[in-house]
């Protein structure tokens, strides 16, 4: 490892001021740091307690996602596979087909390896245009405004690609990621200071504009086979058929374990529970905006359900337990609610923000059968709705403590 | 006070103190008819023609009005003017006026031009406001026509209703963009544009 510190060592004169490269020293900050502990050192007594910093918290969430993008990785090959048996396709062509092929590795939907590299091929070029393009915006700013490139975007870079369709086109991929970092985050400032989440920014730009890449039978990576997401399914689905819709595919465990189309990231709610573990044990994501969530999606579809037997609405039928493991509910609740930015602040008014985003959600879905996703759409409102959220908690806490010593 | 000059007059409101860019007044109207050029440009026209004509009539009986309901006689010149105009598309222009349905009688309520009746043409004289009123028209138009370029080239893939890109559904190879087919694309559009005049002029940028 010494050669590179040492040649850092060497290029650090170039981007200091003065230096030939001066101007593009967020990149060499990004890189030196990336790889090494930041060298800079407190030199008198110091007030930090903890030396967690953005980039360690960032790199935590990523550890946490790596469940999901296992099983984004997995379950798209294992979609693809099945309905290639199904169809009795015996390969696929273009570049992923001689890449299968060179590899030596078959299309057999009961192979681990086989579905993993199958889906891999989907996910990782969705990656590496998310991470080329964003990265990009992300250094064109921090050139022009001379900040250090942040972290932030790793997480975003990562989110994104996990709520597209596998067969999203990748120029659409480039395009809503410099929405989501452009006008999501950047005109307002950077990270820190933006109060929508990103990559939903990003996933809602799409889903508006390129309805017909994000939405219907796009959820399988195979031509020709159409097949909707279980909540697409039921949303489309008459009053005889009801339920059926969804449990004649899949069971509830199935379900539970992610193998069904949806998008990349999100199918597994198993996935999801490990990531969350991970973010409540390290303190990085807030519990309580998790189990406000959880309350306020378990709440609102049991009141809903409730009415199922009044209602012409097939969603009216999905009982709540259902409504946990379908969609993009899970992942959500988990990843994206909890964007530490974009949520509240106050520990009560993370409790009202994640019950508003929990039962707006399930209020899209049930009621609004146009938009079967419609954890995307909640969070967002949530989002817009969290600095006055923690408005009214600081106000209330003011009055409570005046009212206190007056007394 | 100084009898303004016209080039100050004339140039200052199309980009400097765009009414859209800088003042951000007639934002309503910017959404809602900017899907098509066509209608963006008849609205352009007619709000410009409106602003002109009401200044320049405000400006002519400036001394006469009473202070206390100048905001009524203001407003009835205005409507005059835009029951004229609404009356005048819907005997030439049909189709067109149809399209632009109740924003051309939303006019009235454009707050450019009450703004510009009542921050300039109280003021100054019929010459003066006139220009003030028809170069505050254009600078609307100016972002109304861009937003409406953008919006209808990216959107449907079309130029004054002419296919410009072919479109996938028509056989063709461009994917329309579905989002500025919709309301808030112009938000996003406005927001650009004023971020581009603002890099462009840092004079424009609020202090914090």
């Amino acid at each position: 490892m010494k050669p590179l510190r040492s040649f850092l060592d060497r290029m650090e004169p170039h981007f200091k001021e003065g230096g030939k490269l001066e101007k593009l020293y967020p990149l060499y900050e990004m890189a030196d740091t990336f790889l090494y502990t930041d060298g800079k050192v407190t030199l008198e007594a110091s007030h930090i307690r903890d030396g967690l910093d953005l980039k360690r918290l960032m790199v935590t969430v990523v550890l946490a996602l790596i469940p999901c993008i296992y099983m984004a990785m997995y379950n798209t090959g294992y979609q693809a596979n099945v309905a290639m048996s199904e169809l009795g396709v015996q390969e696929i062509p273009g570049w992923r087909g001689s890449v299968i092929s060179t590899l030596g590795i078959g299309y057999d939907s009961a192979c681990l390896l086989d579905n993993i590299v199958h889906g891999a091929l989907y996910f990782l070029p969705v990656l590496i245009v998310c991470f080329a393009v964003g990265g990009f915006w992300e250094a064109v700013f921090s050139i022009v405004r001379k900040h250090e490139v942040n972290e932030g975007f790793l997480v975003t870079g990562m989110l994104f690609p996990l709520t597209l369709p596998p067969t999203i086109p990748l120029w659409q991929v480039a395009l809503g990621i410099s929405f989501g970092v452009v006008i999501g985050k950047e005109v307002f400032g950077g990270t820190g200071k933006n109060f929508l989440n990103p990559a939903l920014t990003a996933r809602a730009f799409l889903y508006f504009a390129y309805p017909a890449q994000i939405t219907g039978s796009v959820w399988t990576a195979v031509d020709g086979v159409s097949k909707a997401t279980p909540l697409g399914a039921l949303a489309s689905a008459t009053p005889e058929i009801g339920l059926k819709a969804v449990t004649e595919n899949i069971s509830w465990s199935t379900a539970f374990l992610g193998q069904m189309p949806g998008s990349m990231g999100e199918t597994s709610t198993l996935a999801c529970l490990i990531g969350a573990a991970i973010l409540i044990i390290t303190g990085i994501g807030s519990w309580r905006i998790m189990a406000g969530v959880l309350s306020g999606a378990i709440g609102f579809s049991t009141l809903l359900w409730g009415f199922s037997a009044h209602a012409e609405n097939v969603m009216f039928l999905m009982p709540p337990w259902w409504h946990l493991v379908l969609g993009g509910l899970a992942f959500g609740l988990v990843f994206m609610a909890t964007d530490p930015v974009s949520a509240s602040m106050t520990e009560t008014g993370k409790w009202i923000y994640g019950f508003l985003i929990g039962a707006m959600t399930i209020l899209i879905r049930v009621i609004n059968p146009a938009f079967p996703e419609g954890i995307m759409l909640a969070i967002l409102f949530g989002n817009v709705f969290a600095p006055l959220i923690d408005y009214f908690v600081i106000q209330a806490n003011i009055k409570r403590r005046i009212a206190r010593n007056e007394a | 006070m100084a009898e303004p000059k016209f080039k100050d007059v004339f140039f200052t409101p199309l980009i400097a103190k765009n009414p859209i860019a800088y003042l951000i007044l007639g934002i309503c109207s910017a959404l809602a008819v900017t899907t098509k050029l066509e209608t963006a440009c008849v609205m352009a026209i007619a709000v410009t023609l409106v602003t002109g004509f009401s200044n320049a009539s405000v400006s002519l009986i400036r001394n006469y009005i009473p202070n206390s309901i100048r905001i009524i006689v203001q407003m009835t010149i205005i409507a005059s003017l835009v029951i004229l105009v609404d009356q005048l598309l819907r005997a030439y222009f049909f189709e067109i006026s149809k399209t632009l349905s109740v924003f051309v009688g939303l006019i009235i309520t454009n707050c450019i031009v009450m703004g510009r009746a009542e921050g300039f043409a109280m003021k100054n004289g019929v010459k003066m406001s006139f220009i003030d009123g028809i170069s505050n028209g254009l600078g609307y138009s100016i972002i109304l026509i861009a937003v409406a370029f953008i919006r209808e080239l990216f959107g449907s893939g079309k130029l004054f209703g002419v296919t410009i890109l072919e479109t996938v559904n028509n056989g063709g190879w461009y994917i329309p963009n579905g989002l500025l087919l919709l309301p808030p694309s112009a938000f996003f559009l406005i927001g650009l544009f004023i971020w581009l005049i603002r890099t462009i002029d840092p004079e424009q940028v609020e202090e914090n």
